[in-house]
């Protein structure tokens, strides 16, 4: 029988362990990647190079990230409450439905009026839109798991009726809505970067990156600090000691599959107000899946959600980095290796726990 | 100097830049990615075939996500490469934006139009290809019912259907026509299950000919009908090899002769801008004939698609395109 293990440090729970997984990850990487007949480090260096090593890649970098922050924001409200929202994909594009309507009937309106509105919008649609599989849970007991992932396709089937058969403006082959007015273009960052007199390379980046910062001190705020997270967590814990303290378990499960609804939509900001302009077929592209892997690597907490969408963001800009300049890695060579990441750091991020615990505890011991 | 060694001074001179002014291209794929059994893997046939001719290498680009058009084909055009060739529609808007920030590069886009002075676009009629395999379906079929299978539920796919209903028709007026779309997203292009299912379901109801244009889903289309003893037609490349005999036809969108055309006209002064519309009359689309379905074709109906081949090219018979007015004619 063996014995409890000691809790490891903070500082190791959660600074080490991710690392150490991280590491891994990319060593078997390396590995695939060798076996292919490329070089490791040279495909690392393009990868970081790539992602970090210059302004327009950075921007590229920190465009995904603000996905992956209100991706990995939407599953972390959710899984506080012990709830699993695998819906982020079909909530995003119901909020992009939601943005792109508001985008399109007050485009012509100042800024100041249109954006705010259109940012409004895309949460409240993805918030209806994960509050509705949070009330079956509730009410009628069908699991969120399932209902969240049938959403995804019901959101995708309406998405693409509402763009081929009433948006779409005539003669365009693309599924895809008009062109929003200028008031309903969220700024690119290099654009508000030139406002203030700074010079900033032409990326995809634009002003949602710091709506996802503000996301982020919100989510921390609401989870952390406000009566209704502390219910959450309660609910996540023990729904019956949360039922024994005056805590509706299934209140308390619509409210946070509406609040992980509303950020999941919030995505729509980047994509559809920001970078494209136009509501169109495909925009999520898998950041809503990702997400998960996001708040599983980021303990759930905004600060590692930060972290951990960096990582995934620069794996992402240096994957494609890394397409551009080597042929023979092929894109699902860098799907490969975003799975392998999410491998260790998600599924098997308690592997070195038992080990780590053991040889932290001896050191303790030791110099005790 | 006298004029022969001007004359022959100039030639070598121009010798030498035509030998330096080898053109570097580049192909960006579409989400399917360049092995789709498809679409996409035309153009890489295509690409493929210039490279075996010329020894010419290209840069290439398979697209995953939609911010990544942009950011492709840019790059691209600042590492200098010339020509680029743009698959897919959905590239359209990314690429009207990186055309006009490099008017000096040279841009060919397959199944849209850019109205750029360095842009090329080539599209295809696909409903004058349909409807003659929709004619050909319609003789061929016993039961005077067939069935069309779509992949998603786009403008384009409904332009097949709409072509193919129309040559059906022509066929025979009192045919009956099934059609199913296989789904709403990007993932209905790849889904031989359900492809396969839909054509068993209009194979219960009483079809006996299913065209499909489905991409990868269309395996399964052809799979099952095969496996019914009823008649397939495939769609883009040739498709009757897959199962011979059991392959009425093939609907062919000459995809593979756009890319090569463009890639060697670029290489050498051919090249140009503006709109190219691939038909029947350019070649562009067709029916495939050959070994495998030569004994499902018979002299009659031979008569009957030559004829409305010639129609088609003269001008006669008009077959109506969906997009033009997001309507069909028929049902």
């Amino acid at each position: 029988m063996s014995a409890p293990l000691a809790p490891l440090p903070r500082w190791a729970d959660l600074a080490l362990i991710p690392l150490i997984n991280v590491t891994l990850a990319f060593l078997v990487s390396g590995l695939v990647v060798l076996a292919i007949g490329e070089s490791p480090l040279e495909a690392t260096a393009i990868m970081l190079r790539g992602a970090l090593g210059f302004g327009e890649g950075i921007g590229f970098t920190l465009y995904y990230t603000t996905n992956f922050i209100f991706a990995g924001l939407a599953v972390a409200v959710a899984f506080h409450a012990g709830l699993f929202n695998i819906g982020g994909e079909g909530q995003a594009m119901i909020g992009g439905v939601g943005a792109a309507m508001a985008a399109l009937l007050l485009g012509t309106m100042p800024s100041i009026v249109a954006l705010p509105a259109a940012i409004l919008a895309s949460a409240l649609f993805g918030a209806a839109w994960g509050a509705i599989p949070g009330w079956l849970q509730a009410r009628r007991g069908s699991h969120v798991v399932i209902t969240t992932i049938m959403f995804n396709f019901i959101a995708s089937a309406l998405l693409v009726y509402l763009l081929v058969d009433v948006f779409r403006p005539p003669g365009l082959m693309e599924p895809s809505s008009r062109v929003f007015d200028a008031g309903a273009k969220l700024p690119f960052m290099a654009q508000a970067a030139a406002w203030f007199g700074l010079r900033m390379p032409k990326s995809p980046l634009n002003l949602s990156f710091i709506v996802a910062l503000v996301a982020c001190l919100f989510v921390w705020l609401l989870i952390y600090r406000s009566r209704l997270g502390y219910a959450f967590r309660v609910v996540g814990a023990n729904p019956v000691a949360a039922r024994y303290a005056g805590i509706s378990p299934e209140r308390m499960t619509i409210y946070a599959m509406a609040i992980s609804g509303a950020l999941a939509g919030m995505m729509a900001i980047n994509e559809i107000l920001g970078v494209q302009h136009r509501l169109i077929v495909g925009f999520t592209s898998g950041y809503g899946f990702v997400g998960i892997a996001v708040a599983l690597m980021g303990r759930a907490h905004p600060g590692g959600i930060i972290l951990a969408a960096l990582l995934f963001g620069v794996l992402y800009q240096g994957g494609t980095e890394l397409a551009f300049d080597k042929p023979t890695i092929t894109r699902d060579m860098i799907v490969v290796i975003q799975g392998l990441v999410i491998l260790f750091a998600g599924a098997l991020e308690f592997m070195f726990r038992p080990a780590l615990s053991r040889l932290l505890s001896r050191n303790v011991a030791e110099s005790a | 100097m006298n004029l022969k060694s001007a004359l022959s001074a100039l030639t070598l001179s121009l010798l030498a830049t035509s030998a330096f002014a080898q053109s570097k291209p580049a192909v960006t794929f579409d989400v399917g990615g360049k092995f789709d059994k498809s679409f996409n893997e035309a153009a890489y046939h295509g690409a493929e075939a210039f490279k075996k001719k010329t020894g010419i290498a290209y840069r290439e680009f398979e697209i995953q996500n939609d911010a990544q058009r942009e950011q492709a084909l840019t790059r691209f055009a600042r590492d200098g490469n010339d020509p680029i060739i743009v698959i897919g529609f959905s590239n359209g808007s990314a690429l009207k934006k990186v055309a006009a920030e490099f008017p000096k590069t040279r841009f060919t886009i397959i199944d849209d139009v850019i109205d750029l002075p360095n842009v090329q676009s080539i599209v295809f009629k696909e409903h004058e290809g349909s409807y003659l395999v929709g004619l050909l379906a319609a003789k061929a079929s016993k039961s005077g019912k067939v069935g069309f299978v779509g992949g998603m539920d786009i403008p384009l796919i409904r332009k097949f259907a709409c072509g193919y209903v129309q040559g059906v028709k022509a066929g025979n007026a009192s045919a009956e026509i099934f059609q199913n779309m296989t789904g709403t997203t990007g993932a209905a292009f790849n889904d031989p299950v359900k492809g396969g299912e839909l054509a068993k379901a209009q194979i219960g109801r009483g079809a006996d000919v299913v065209y499909h244009a489905a991409g990868g889903t269309g395996a399964g289309v052809l799979r099952a009908t095969a496996d019914a003893g009823k008649l397939g037609i495939g769609v883009d490349s040739n498709q009757n090899h897959l199962h011979p005999g059991k392959i009425l036809t093939s609907m062919l969108k000459r995809v593979d002769v756009a890319v090569e055309k463009a890639l060697t006209d670029a290489n050498g002064t051919a090249w140009k801008a503006g709109v190219t519309v691939l038909g029947l009359a350019e070649g562009g689309v067709g029916w495939a004939d050959d070994e495998h379905n030569k004994a499902l074709v018979t002299a009659d109906m031979r008569a009957a698609v030559d004829k409305a081949t010639a129609d088609i090219k003269s001008g006669a018979v008009k077959v109506h395109d969906y997009m033009s007015d997001q309507k069909c004619p028929v049902q």
